[in-house]
């Protein structure tokens, strides 16, 4: 069953175009690497999809056409999206930024600090004083609190150390093996898509330039089309 | 350092324990300077659900105070002259109990704040800061020109209103009185900011964007935080009429919007107890310094500046050593 439909997807900053037809399709319990350059229009689209940016094109989620929806709408459908910088709640503790986005549903409070343990211990202490990784960890814990049926992952492991990005790469392996949640990932690590990816879909200039299974994304596609 | 739960415990037990002394001692003009404690720091407790928690610098709060106020000006006002508030076909007999004053004055301010949020809340910063101090102007000429009741002169209630069980004639009763629904709106305020809505309600205040990508409607939260806000502040206003047995246009003044922001800054924005510490201080230099000079208000203004300057948690923040969410 295909959960979300991008169609022709065309989205401006202002005057300035940044997608000019961004095609993709996302099942139920697939994940999907979105893939690219710097610039090509990957953040553009995940902010078009969450209806963050006003887009022109077919969009839906699950049959449901996202066009009319504020953000919000669009979130409380299904959409979890840890965004690009991580972005928690700076004022509020680890606890409170996960009640405060918590929806009904299998992502509990314990199910989140058992995904997550440095979490667990640091459930009292500021957002703002924690570390780069655990922000990335309580801004993948927020998005899973609202018991998302698709999870957006944007740079999830951008400028983390390498064992701290181990870590989230095997939560969103977890997530995926254990919920079999629809994934959309967005992350420049090859290796780690390759494992936990089925789909890929690169973008080149703001439009889908090529998409297909995650096996065929062999060393000379990344090369051409991603630049590593 | 002392912990902030202390320091709110304290501060309560000063409002228990000054009022008494001032009984035995019989100093009733003590127990009446306390009661206007308690009511301003109620209003301020209740503008410190939309400042403290969601950051909306409301300078129109004034408005529900005055219409709290008028509230019971106008049906206290119908129940002594025995003639019935005719509006059209509705026909309202004047109360002097004060349960129903207070449901009529929460209702009414709630409206009022639904309204206003629905208009104001859907700009931000400074305009909304200009939208909400259009509105208390509004109001404050509106009921300057209401000669029917009493227009620029305001409007005097001869008798104070009743609660069963209480005579509410005696200041230390009346001040119980108050204290209590200080103390109930404390609970409010407490139980909402740990809420999953006051969490989601700070949350939106910090990043309304990043809040929308959760699912939550920043706008919504708002303005149910206005709106509860608002009916506080019109309960204070109730209350504050029956203490002065007067309501005038003055409630509706933007000079008491700010007072009221001015009371939560001196105690703590966005803390518990920071609006009762703010109106304590504020009445008890009005008392003090007001009777040396007319000038008392440059000395707090002088007080606020300091804590603008170097304590941005308020005399809270001080004592605690923590300063306050950033607002």
């Amino acid at each position: 069953m295909i959960l979300l439909k991008v169609e022709n997807l065309h989205a401006s900053y202002g005057p300035v175009p940044a997608l000019f037809g961004v095609n993709l399709e996302l099942a139920a319990g697939e994940v999907l690497a979105l893939m690219g350059r710097n610039g090509m229009g990957k953040t553009t689209t995940v902010k078009a999809i969450c209806r963050m940016i006003p887009a022109n094109g077919g969009l839906s989620f699950d049959g449901q056409d996202l066009h009319r929806m504020p953000s919000h709408a669009v979130a409380r459908l299904g959409l979890g999206l840890v965004p690009e910088g991580r972005r928690c709640f700076r004022d509020l503790t680890v606890e409170e930024n996960l009640i405060a986005a918590a929806r009904r549903g299998e992502w509990t409070l314990q199910r989140v600090t058992a995904l997550f343990p440095p979490l667990e211990a640091r459930r009292a202490q500021r957002a703002a004083s924690l570390s780069g990784g655990e922000q990335q960890m309580l801004a993948i814990g927020r998005a899973l609190m609202t018991n998302p049926r698709l999870l957006i992952l944007d740079e999830a492991t951008e400028g983390l150390a390498p064992i701290v990005r181990q870590e989230i790469w095997s939560a969103i392996t977890a997530i995926k093996q254990e919920t079999g949640m629809a994934i959309l990932l967005i992350d420049k690590s090859l290796r780690e898509l390759a494992q936990v990816a089925d789909r890929a879909v690169i973008l080149g200039r703001g439009k889908t330039v090529w998409s297909g299974a995650m096996t065929y994304v062999t060393a000379d596609v990344a090369r051409d089309y991603v630049g590593i | 350092m002392i912990a902030e739960r202390w320091i709110n415990w304290i501060v309560l037990l000063g409002f228990v324990v000054l009022p008494l002394w001032a009984l035995f001692a019989d100093e009733p003009f003590t127990i009446t300077l306390a009661t206007r404690a308690v009511i301003l720091a109620l209003a301020a407790v209740g503008l410190n659900i939309a400042l403290g928690i969601g950051g909306l610098v409301s300078l129109g709060h004034a408005v529900f105070f005055g219409l709290g106020g008028y509230a019971m000006g106008i049906l206290a006002h119908h129940a002594q002259t025995y003639a019935p508030l005719e509006l059209g076909p509705l026909v309202i007999e004047g109360t002097k109990s004060m349960p129903i004053i207070w449901v009529t004055a929460l209702v009414t301010s709630a409206l009022a704040a639904l309204v206003i949020g629905l208009l104001s809340l859907r700009t931000t910063g400074v305009y909304f800061i200009m939208i909400t101090l259009a509105f208390g102007q509004m109001f404050f000429f509106f009921s300057i020109s209401w000669s029917a009741y009493g227009g620029e002169d305001g409007l005097s209630i001869y008798v104070r209103n009743d609660f069963p069980g209480l005579n509410t004639l005696q200041p230390i009763q009346f001040f119980g009185l108050c204290l209590a629904v200080l103390c109930l709106a404390l609970g409010i305020h407490s139980r909402l900011r740990t809420s999953p809505f006051g969490l989601a309600l700070n949350a939106a205040r910090q990043a309304p964007e990043r809040v929308e990508t959760v699912g939550l409607n920043p706008m919504r939260l708002k303005l149910l935080a206005f709106v509860i806000s608002g009916a506080l502040t019109g309960l204070s206003g109730a209350l504050f009429a029956d203490l002065n047995r007067f309501v005038s246009p003055t409630m509706f003044s933007w000079q008491l919007s700010g007072e009221l922001i001015v009371l939560i800054i001196i105690g703590g924005v966005g803390r518990l107890m920071g609006p009762v510490i703010g109106a304590a201080l504020f009445v008890a230099l009005e008392h003090l310094l007001g009777g040396l000079t007319e000038f008392w208000l440059v000395w707090l203004g002088v007080i606020l500046l300091l804590i603008v300057l170097f304590a941005r948690g308020g005399i809270i923040g001080i004592l605690t050593g923590k300063a306050g969410p950033n607002v």
